[in-house]
């Protein structure tokens, strides 16, 4: 079985080649938005090392059976970044890389938004604050029956304005889900600008403790911090924990860096070019 | 806590069922199904007592959950645990539901997910709580997403055998239940088959078609029509989606005038669904007996049945009135 292989060899990854990985996927979102004329490189790009990191190193998931219904789930609340998502899954062997190239066309299973027929997708969001709830749900359905598989969900920064991810937060807290680990992509930017102008969610990583989550903060591009972080959030026990990732939207492009405009918007083929230039190698 | 203080007794007198809330037979009915299905769950929003979710609970306490004054975040948690092999059944008051009506949408219905949704208290039978709480609109909201079965039983019976039939069934459902006790209609052995209406009366002359607790006050109508020389076929349409069309057509060619009768506004649901069908299948006169495009207030349900013309006698009047016209013409 060739992409069993595949799926371990990604496994065994040394930090550089998870950054050249993080580094081809960038390439692969441009190159996909690029073409689709649409899509969410910014948001895509502030998660790309939490997500490579996750699928590489801890995430057990088989591209080979991509339903088993005890491999570990990858909610990905803030749906508009799938491109991120789906250019990763392609790599991981969950589909032909072809495919992303058709990403928002009429006859391609590749959604604009995350979405249950993509292979490797455990859920359909879009719309934002309701990941979480769908997380604690696989949460509490492992728990019940005392299955071992770990639910990850991961969490825009604009998102957590959402009053549906509060309640979610207390019924996680309160049903004690240490089998469950959040990670809010805190890259400080949201469709109308800064978050902490459009409407403030400073002291967050407080506002998760009070709410009675195990918060552990990070620099979410620093792959040790990364790993180390999923470590102790899988060792944590009697709350789930909440991995507060500081990082910075459209990260890895100079001019994509920090600015709000690259939250939902595709490069022209002139910026592209400069863009792929500064990513390293030509798209494969 | 005693024993096993789950469902009240099924009171019967002389072997006859006594009239009980079209609610309880929720709590009847899930406790039934999750003695014979363990994958099924039940959460509730802070209203089980109310919803009779508690009954499920009481004896199945690993299996419910209680989820607080949370429906949006109710609603997706039930996705997510039928993601991973559960079969959940959500409850709280009809109106509440709509507060995650988003959700239910995009969450339950977009992704087919297999979660049944029961909303309490509907329709302004729900008397005194005032407009807050009486629901008149859910049948229209929920009967307009993509996936969704929408169901509205007549009585504890139906409401029993609905939901043994939700049970069974795989996909994204919502079943509207009430507070207050209803006659009963049903032979207990009922079954129920989601997609089907039922003729409960024959007639000639014109066909009255209720749902939920309005089903009783058309049996009421026939017979006064009756009296009156006119002879009323009663229908029963306890699925608003899918609609009966063949029931609907049928009953259409046989009397040439139907009235609707429903405690939701005329706007989306009973109505118009059977207007649809009607138009598509065998047009005839009708008439929409519902709340007329408005909200409720305080009231006892009597007063507030009588002040919005849910009653048998303005029943009588409307079929009257397209009877009348068929005769004039």
């Amino acid at each position: 079985m060739a992409s069993v292989s595949l799926a371990q060899a990604r496994r065994e990854l040394d930090d550089d080649q998870l950054e050249q990985m993080a580094r081809r996927v960038r390439r692969d979102v441009l190159k996909m938005t690029h073409l689709a004329g649409s899509g969410h490189p910014g948001g895509s790009f502030s998660m790309t090392e939490l997500l490579v990191t996750l699928y590489t190193r801890f995430l057990d998931v088989d591209p080979d059976d991509p339903d088993d219904p005890e491999r570990d789930r990858f909610i990905l609340s803030k749906g508009h970044c799938c491109p991120g998502h789906y250019a990763l899954l392609a790599r991981m062997g969950f589909f032909d890389r072809d495919e992303l190239w058709n990403l928002r066309r009429f006859d391609s299973f590749l959604q604009g938004h995350e979405d249950l027929k993509v292979p490797g997708c455990d859920v359909s969001t879009g719309s934002l604050g309701q990941g979480l709830s769908y997380a604690n749900g696989c949460a509490l359905a492992a728990d019940q029956d005392e299955r071992d598989f770990h639910t990850w969900v991961m969490l825009g920064d604009g998102e957590v304005q959402e009053g549906q991810v509060w309640e979610a937060a207390m019924t996680a807290a309160h049903r004690k889900l240490d089998n469950l680990t959040a990670i809010v992509d805190y890259n400080k930017i949201q469709i109308d600008g800064f978050v902490n102008d459009v409407k403030g969610v400073e002291p967050l990583a407080a506002k998760w403790r009070a709410f009675g989550w195990h918060v552990i903060e990070i620099d979410g591009h620093d792959l040790s911090d990364i790993e180390s972080a999923y470590n102790e959030a899988l060792d944590t026990e009697g709350k789930p924990t909440l991995i507060l990732a500081h990082t910075v939207k459209g990260k890895g492009v100079s001019f994509m860096e920090n600015k709000a405009e690259f939250h939902g918007r595709a490069l022209s083929e002139e910026e592209m070019e400069q863009a792929l230039q500064e990513l390293g190698e030509e798209v494969a | 806590m005693g024993k096993n203080p789950v469902a009240p007794d099924k009171k019967r007198e002389g072997g006859q069922r006594l009239p009980e809330p079209i609610r309880n037979g929720y709590g009847h009915g899930l406790l039934k199904a999750g003695r014979e299905r363990e994958e099924i769950v039940a959460l509730d929003a802070d209203l089980a007592g109310s919803t009779r979710s508690q009954w499920f609970g009481e004896e199945f306490p690993d299996r419910f959950y209680q989820m607080g004054i949370s429906e949006q975040d109710m609603m997706v948690t039930a996705v997510g645990m039928a993601s991973a092999g559960k079969h959940p059944f959500a409850s709280t008051f009809a109106i509440f539901s709509e507060r995650a009506f988003e959700q239910v949408r995009n969450s339950v219905a977009r992704m087919d997910a297999n979660v049944k949704i029961v909303g309490s208290h509907g329709g302004v039978l729900t008397g005194q709580d005032g407009s807050s709480a009486q629901c008149i609109e859910d049948l229209a909201v929920y009967r307009a997403i993509p996936n969704m079965t929408v169901l509205c039983p007549s009585d504890v019976v139906e409401s029993e055998a609905a939901t043994l039939a939700l049970a069974e069934y795989e996909g994204p459902a919502y079943m509207r239940t009430t507070r207050r006790k209803t006659p009963i209609h049903h032979d207990e052995d009922t079954t129920f088959e989601i997609g089907e209406g039922e003729i409960l009366r024959e007639g000639e002359d014109v066909a009255l078609v209720g749902t939920g607790s309005m089903t009783g006050r058309a049996m009421q109508a026939a017979e006064r029509l009756e009296a009156k020389g006119v002879s009323a076929l009663v229908a029963n349409m306890p699925t608003i989606k899918p609609i009966d069309r063949d029931l609907v057509a049928e009953i259409s060619q046989r009397t040439g005038h139907v009235v609707t009768c429903e405690d939701h506004n005329v706007i989306g649901a009973l109505g118009s669904a059977v207007a649809e069908a009607l138009a598509e299948t065998r047009p005839a006169k009708m008439a929409r007996v519902g709340i007329d495009d408005h909200f409720g207030r305080s009231g006892t349900p009597d007063k507030l049945y009588e002040a919005f013309g849910l009653t048998p006698d303005h029943i009588v009047e409307e079929a009257e009135r397209l009877v009348g016209n068929r005769v004039r013409a």
